[in-house]
């Protein structure tokens, strides 16, 4: 039995756990009846589709969309493109070309055996499996010769709009330490139902998350971290409608953390929950086999409910995010849960509430590389407190032994980091992190403390909200609103129309390879 | 010729308060005492302390001090600094366009809702544009508020409605006339490339263009909005950083009533 400094009752975790397991597996049920044009786009980006048509419509957009305006995506664009290969002696990426240039139709080719469709696509299938396992290998190279920095990994954003003068931002912010880069998205990416092409220089609040973009980022940062002799982690967004694009984007491109959270898509962005958690399972199927660690967004909850009151939802979402990457075959230590709650600095003892929420979440999820952050919500144009704010924060990163710390900027308020920003940031947590290293090994926390009482009392309204989420159906206490006081019908959001049942002639190959490892 | 922390220079100037001639002020009155931060694109060394006095003194400084000196990368160097300011202000000659009302706390803004209007006010509010950001309609609207301040939607006289982030300009009139609202409020956090302004000019145009523009009572909201600013982009007031709902709603108040019994 693990050892809680926190007198957490592990019985009462492990409960906790089995009921959120069978929320995740209800939720699976649905999912394996279910794909998505997202996911439809995703298998075409991995049969090696890529590029635009003459009016800059991605070819998987294009394929997918000739498919479903046909009204049978329900089969599925694994059957059309494996059928297609045999029809007509082309590879998928002449097939996506000709079928953009409307000189193929391929819904109306006579139909070949399944046996022989699946054999034609194989190649193919087996092509992409094998670039994503070079890329993971070279990550994994990286880590055994030049290696990693200590956790808590810094991790810091950069956000010009503009991917080359974000290389300049990335180089010298892994210069100056940081060991894992965030590309923050342009405001709006994940509402688009298609991912932008090339290489881009305009975006607003951040980047635009396109294949190219990732690669210039990638070598930057290779250069980067060969010279300073530490890995650099590379962060974006598969979230939002193109989840599974962005999953496999990254997978071939050799990304490391990605922010993949259905959960905050339904509440945040109001994409529909069918459509979000379909493209979720195939996301994380990806992720998971490309070592990829995922970010999950319970930390936002908190920013429209009450943080005090309502912080044993961030815990709930942890236990179901668990169980919902476990079923995608996501190992623990890919799991970048996320949690830290904002509450308001004015809150007395708010150090202390802080502390037990950290460290409950560390002893809950003992392997997972949690990522943790101090509030965005409550900073200001005071940045003189706000780095006084980041430290404590930072403190309680490295007592309670986080995996990675979302590093706070002191004018995170008032506009997108600067160069200096991010320094002065990453030298608040280098201080603290070496002064402080090791005071979570020296303490203990007192029995029937503030400290103590905090963390029984999360965990068991979080037991008790996941048995009622367990009762209700995940998909229906949405609906109710349990999650941040924001309430989602089921049939409503963004990307609805985007969700098909699976028909008979259905498959796809990559599932059972991805789960295999 | 750095000061050092005792410094022996010589200090006179004038040391009484003219409003007419205000200087910032660091521990002595008029000793113009500023600090500043910036980085330059070049490599540290003598050269770059040297380049960061010349930028203090071109920005109007006095006895430039280069206090801290840090590498953030090769050819960029991030500067503290320090120097007495020689500009003077007038503070008597300036005006300051500012919301004209008197905030009330939420029962009070009830109170003269039902005295004066005597109906609830119908308010429709939304991130609009591409700004993902709810976190300040949401601080002006939800039940709950922000710091305290109970938001729009828990008023008794407000008939509130949140229509939350990256709602389009034409949707966001198409309810306003569906609700046949008193009030718009538009919340614009991103800024970068002045976006906001752009979507805030559009919002103007839209509702003219329906002819609806002076049937309103339009207000937008966001970190860097000044009441000057919404009133130069055609809007009746704008509410910054350090607002709340209580503000925004006294306002609205108010105003209504103006409209309404002149």
């Amino acid at each position: 039995m693990q050892r809680s400094k926190l007198g957490l009752d592990f019985e009462k975790v492990g409960h906790a756990k089995e009921v959120s397991k069978r929320i995740a597996d209800d939720v699976q049920k649905f999912v394996d009846n279910y794909s998505t044009v997202a996911v439809e786009r995703t298998l075409c980006r991995l049969l090696g589709i890529d590029g635009v048509d003459g009016n800059e419509v991605p070819l998987p957009n294009v394929v997918v969309d000739a498919i479903k305006d046909k009204g049978v995506l329900s089969e599925g664009v694994m059957f059309f493109i494996g059928n297609a290969i045999l029809e007509t002696g082309m590879n998928p990426q002449q097939i996506a070309e000709k079928i953009a240039e409307g000189e193929l139709e391929i819904t109306t080719l006579p139909i070949r055996s399944m046996e022989e469709i699946q054999n034609a696509i194989q190649p193919f299938v087996d092509e992409n499996i094998n670039k994503i396992r070079e890329r993971k290998a070279k990550r994994d190279n990286y880590l055994d010769t030049i290696g990693e920095g200590p956790k808590p990994y810094l991790y810091v954003i950069v956000a010009t709009g503009n991917i080359y003068e974000d290389v300049v931002q990335a180089e010298a912010a892994a210069r100056q330490g940081a060991d894992i880069i965030a590309v923050i998205r342009t405001t709006g990416q994940s509402l688009l139902d298609y991912v932008p092409y090339g290489a881009t220089t305009e975006g607003f609040g951040g980047t635009v998350a396109t294949q190219e973009n990732f690669r210039i980022m990638r070598t930057a940062l290779d250069k980067v971290g060969e010279e300073e002799g530490r890995y650099i982690r590379l962060c974006n967004y598969c979230s939002g409608l193109c989840m599974p694009e962005i999953a496999a984007m990254g997978a071939l491109e050799g990304l490391d953390v990605m922010l993949n959270d259905a959960l905050y898509g339904i509440l945040f962005r109001d994409i529909n929950m069918q459509r979000t958690i379909v493209d979720q399972y195939f996301s994380r199927l990806l992720n998971g086999f490309a070592g990829v660690i995922i970010n999950t967004g319970e930390d936002n909850y908190l920013t429209t409910a009450d943080a005090f009151d309502e912080a044993h939802t961030v815990l709930a979402s942890d236990f179901i995010n668990e169980q919902l990457a476990l079923v995608a075959g996501l190992p623990e230590e890919q799991m970048g849960l996320g949690h830290a709650f904002e509450m308001t600095p004015d809150l007395e003892n708010g150090f202390l509430y802080e502390l037990a929420q950290a460290q409950m979440i560390r002893e809950i999820f003992p392997k997972a590389p949690l990522k943790y952050m101090p509030p965005t919500k409550f900073m200001t144009g005071n940045i003189f407190k706000g780095n006084v704010q980041d430290a404590l924060f930072n403190q309680i990163s490295i007592w309670t032994g986080q995996g990675i710390q979302l590093l706070g900027m002191l004018t995170e308020a008032i506009h997108t980091p600067f160069m200096s920003d991010r320094y002065l940031s990453i030298e608040n947590a280098k201080y603290i992190f070496s002064n402080m290293k090791s005071i979570g090994d020296e303490m203990e926390f007192k029995e029937g403390g503030i400290i103590r009482q905090r963390a029984a009392k999360v965990l068991d309204d979080a037991t008790e909200l996941v048995e009622k989420i367990e009762k209700e159906g995940l998909f229906t206490a949405l609906e109710k609103g349990i999650f941040a006081d924001i309430k989602r019908p089921k049939d409503g959001g963004k990307g609805l129309d985007g969700v098909v049942e699976k028909g008979s002639n259905y498959f796809n190959p990559f599932i059972e390879i991805l789960h295999k490892k | 010729m750095s000061g050092g922390l005792y410094s022996t220079d010589s200090n006179d100037f004038d040391k009484t308060l003219d409003l007419t001639k205000i200087k910032p002020y660091g521990d002595t009155m008029n000793d113009g005492k500023t600090q500043v931060s910036f980085t330059l694109p070049v490599k540290k060394g003598e050269e770059a302390i040297e380049a960061a006095k010349q930028m203090m003194k071109k920005m109007g400084f006095e006895n430039p001090q280069v206090v801290m000196v840090q590498e953030l990368m090769e050819g960029f160097t991030f500067f503290n600094c320090y120097g007495n300011c020689t500009h003077t202000v007038d503070f008597t000659g300036i005006h300051v366009p500012k919301v004209e009302s008197t905030t009330m706390d939420m029962h009070e803004t009830d109170e003269f809702v039902k005295e004066n209007i005597g109906r609830p006010i119908r308010v429709v509010g939304a991130s609009t544009g591409t700004d993902a950001h709810t976190v300040g309609i949401d601080a002006i609207m939800n039940m709950k508020g922000f710091a305290g301040h109970y938001g729009l939607e828990r008023y008794e006289m407000m008939e509130a409605l949140n229509m939350g982030s990256q709602v389009p300009n034409e949707e966001f009139i198409a309810k306003a006339i569906e609700m046949e609202a008193d009030v718009l409020l538009v919340s614009q956090t991103v800024t970068q490339k002045d976006v906001h302004i752009k979507n805030l000019t559009e919002l103007v145009e839209l509702l003219e263009a329906e002819g609806l523009r002076e049937k309103v009572i339009l207000i937008c909201g966001g970190p860097r909005i000044s009441h000057e600013l919404a009133k130069e982009l055609g809007y009746d007031a704008g509410f910054g950083m350090n607002k709340y709902a209580d503000d925004v709603a006294s306002y609205a108040a108010q105003e209504l009533s103006r409209r309404l019994n002149g």
